[in-house]
């Protein structure tokens, strides 16, 4: 096997055993790069030609230099017979969407492409304590702000490994793509809607959203504050298991991390299921989505082939010795999107007010003789579209006549949301099951350009995972089959509060049991002339 | 069903905003706009109780969950300079930035 088809917790082992050198680890890794890539994510890329539509773009910027100078770290304590941690020698990618001192820091927007961070974010330097080395930043949508990765200002954007017509999902598009082409073997993504499980779940991968508060938000550039949960992406469940024992826990420079103890997630990982009671829900069976026409929210069954990977899912569970609880009602997940486009917005035209050419980032280089010019044409020429569209919406939303209608509304709203969860997991109530199982997405990677600039379509591809962000709840999507088209679906577990444990040890267990089944076989397109 | 949100409305927006925008991109997010509002128009429609509360978060924080507040003490960065390094235009360590324009307040 190609050593960056390993496992992380593989690497690490061969690395401290000295079969493998840090180096060596990190050289083919960028080989990998090299071979699959493409050319980066850029301003201004001009051209998208037909080399570029083979290709993954998953990064933005690579750092060699930096990269290598950890990698001989790493070599050079083993030698001398320090343990380094438990990332020896592992190679990662981070979204660029957190602050990493050295690197340009740029959210995929152009009002950021020059911003050399000056500290680094505390979930990167917790990796980077650990012995891994850093690849490089991965490419999102701008700002978080999309779930197919296509609205970066830095192109060609991502494109699925599996089939590169297809996008990888987003917002972590890049972290997904990268870990499923073997361009580093973990990620670390934020997902404020689903934007870790979503692009996940299309590219074939792990993606775990933490409970807020799990993983500091320091380093994080904000999208929703009250929503935004950075986490892993990986190969395998028990990578997410490692990765979460290094990034899980309090930090003083964030003051909304839970001071609770992180329990060593490894520990019961492979205890199984025996006794557990997940849940399923008829409310997560349907398709919801916005009617131009009728000007109505309308159902629809989701497909064939999402249902029977679900239940499949759910049949092995059971066979593994889980007691699968059926027939859940919950009546209030169907508002999780339109209560989304509030929340989020507000929180988002917030953090945004930020960026106005004065402090760091992008100014505009018109002939300007006062500052609110400054602000304007600075902010004109250098948001994209999406964030333009979110500042507006918030400000809507969120203004003192219709604050009431719409903001106030959807926060209670959020609350019953919660409800229908609190009722779930409840240990004295009707259903006391340990997790839910539902699909991670509505469908598998969609065609580049056919959702994009439809920002409600695009919105609904978040039907299914937004609801754990709104209920701050730990939630973890892994691979459970292929479509007829082969392309990777996802099965997504949502716990309660701090359940990570949990819901790993759960996906854990139905890895175990489908460890040989003819699916797993299959690997990407992009993987296949290698 | 109607437009909420006129090219009135949305020009005033786009001022408190701090942004300017072309007629195309204008036409593009207005529209974008009206239907996402049309999207959200159910919302409202919810029979929610008086006793609901608003949830500005998830998780209920608790005093064993929360680290509490901290001292308000001043901890300086340690490499000021690094931060000054990536603005557009400074001058003795200070910020620049154009006049503020004279505006007469009816």
């Amino acid at each position: 096997m190609n050593i960056c088809d390993l496992k992380a917790y593989e690497i690490a082992a061969l690395i401290k055993s000295r079969e493998l050198s840090a180096v060596e680890v990190l050289e083919a890794n960028l080989d990998r790069i090299s071979n699959v890539d493409g050319r980066s994510g850029m301003l201004d890329a001009g051209e998208i030609t037909k080399e570029d539509e083979a290709t993954v773009h998953a990064f933005i910027s690579v750092s060699e230099e930096r990269a290598r100078k950890q990698a001989a770290d790493v070599d050079k304590r083993i030698a001398e017979g320090e343990q380094v941690g438990p990332l020896t020698g592992v190679p990662f990618s981070v979204k660029d969407i957190f602050a990493v001192k050295g690197t340009f820091s740029t959210a995929a927007s152009r009002i950021l492409a020059n911003f050399n961070a000056p500290y680094t974010a505390t979930a990167v330097k917790k990796m980077e304590k650990a012995g891994g080395v850093m690849l490089g930043k991965v490419n999102l949508d701008e700002f978080t702000y999309g779930s197919s990765s296509e609205s970066s200002a830095f192109q060609p954007h991502p494109r699925n490994p599996w089939d590169t017509s297809k996008v990888t999902g987003g917002s972590s598009g890049g972290s997904a793509a990268a870990v499923a082409a073997g361009e580093g073997a973990l990620s670390l993504g934020t997902d404020t809607g689903g934007s870790i499980r979503q692009p996940a779940a299309f590219c074939g991968v792990v993606g775990m959203k933490p409970t807020y508060g799990r993983v500091s938000r320091y380093g994080l550039i904000a999208f929703g504050s009250s929503l935004d949960c950075p986490g892993p992406v990986s190969r395998d469940v028990r990578d997410a298991a490692l990765m979460m024992n290094v990034i899980a826990g309090p930090d003083h420079k964030d003051n909304t991390t839970a001071v609770l103890p992180v329990p060593d997630y490894l520990h019961d990982l492979e205890a199984g299921v025996k006794g557990m009671r997940i849940g399923l829900s008829s409310d997560y069976f349907k398709i919801t989505y916005f009617d131009h026409e009728k000007g109505e929210l309308q159902e629809q069954p989701i497909p064939d082939s999402i249902k029977r990977s679900v239940e499949k899912t759910a049949d092995a569970l059971s066979n593994m010795g889980a007691e699968i609880v059926e027939d859940i009602q919950m009546p209030y997940q169907k508002y999780g999107i339109p209560v989304y486009f509030v929340i989020s917005r507000v929180e988002a035209a917030s953090n945004l007010h930020r960026f106005d050419g004065v402090k760091y980032g992008y100014r505009s280089e018109q002939v300007i003789d006062n500052l609110k010019d400054l602000y304007r044409k600075t902010r004109n020429e250098g948001f994209g579209q999406e964030p333009k569209l979110r500042i507006l919406m918030g400000m809507y939303v969120s203004a003192a006549q219709f604050s009431e209608q719409y903001y106030q509304q959807a926060l209670r709203v959020r609350s019953l949301i919660r409800s229908d969860f609190d009722t779930l997991f409840d240990a004295n109530g009707k259903h006391r099951v340990d997790a839910l199982l539902t699909p991670t997405t509505p469908s598998s990677a969609f065609p580049v350009g056919d959702v994009y600039g439809d920002s409600v379509l695009m919105q609904y591809a978040d039907q299914f995972t937004v609801n754990a962000n709104h209920a701050g709840l730990p939630s973890l999507t892994f691979p459970a089959g292929l479509d007829d088209k082969k392309m990777p679906l996802g099965a997504q577990l949502i716990g309660p509060d701090f359940s990570e444990a949990k819901l790993l040890r759960i996906a854990r267990a139905y890895e175990i049991t489908t460890d040989n089944a003819a699916w797993r076989s299959e690997k990407p397109q992009v993987l296949k002339n290698l | 069903m109607p437009d909420k949100i006129t090219k009135e409305v949305f020009d005033h927006l786009v001022d408190l905003a701090a942004m300017e925008l072309t007629e195309e991109e204008s036409e593009y997010l207005l529209a974008q706009l009206n239907n996402q509002l049309s999207s959200i128009e159910e919302l409202s429609q919810i029979d929610v109780d008086d006793s609901v509360q608003a949830a500005a978060h998830g998780v209920p924080f608790s005093r064993e969950l929360s680290a509490g507040v901290r001292k308000d003490e001043i901890k300086k960065f340690p490499f000021p300079d690094d931060i000054l390094k990536g603005a557009p235009q400074t001058e003795e360590r200070y910020f620049i930035v154009p006049g503020i324009k004279h505006e007469d307040l009816d």
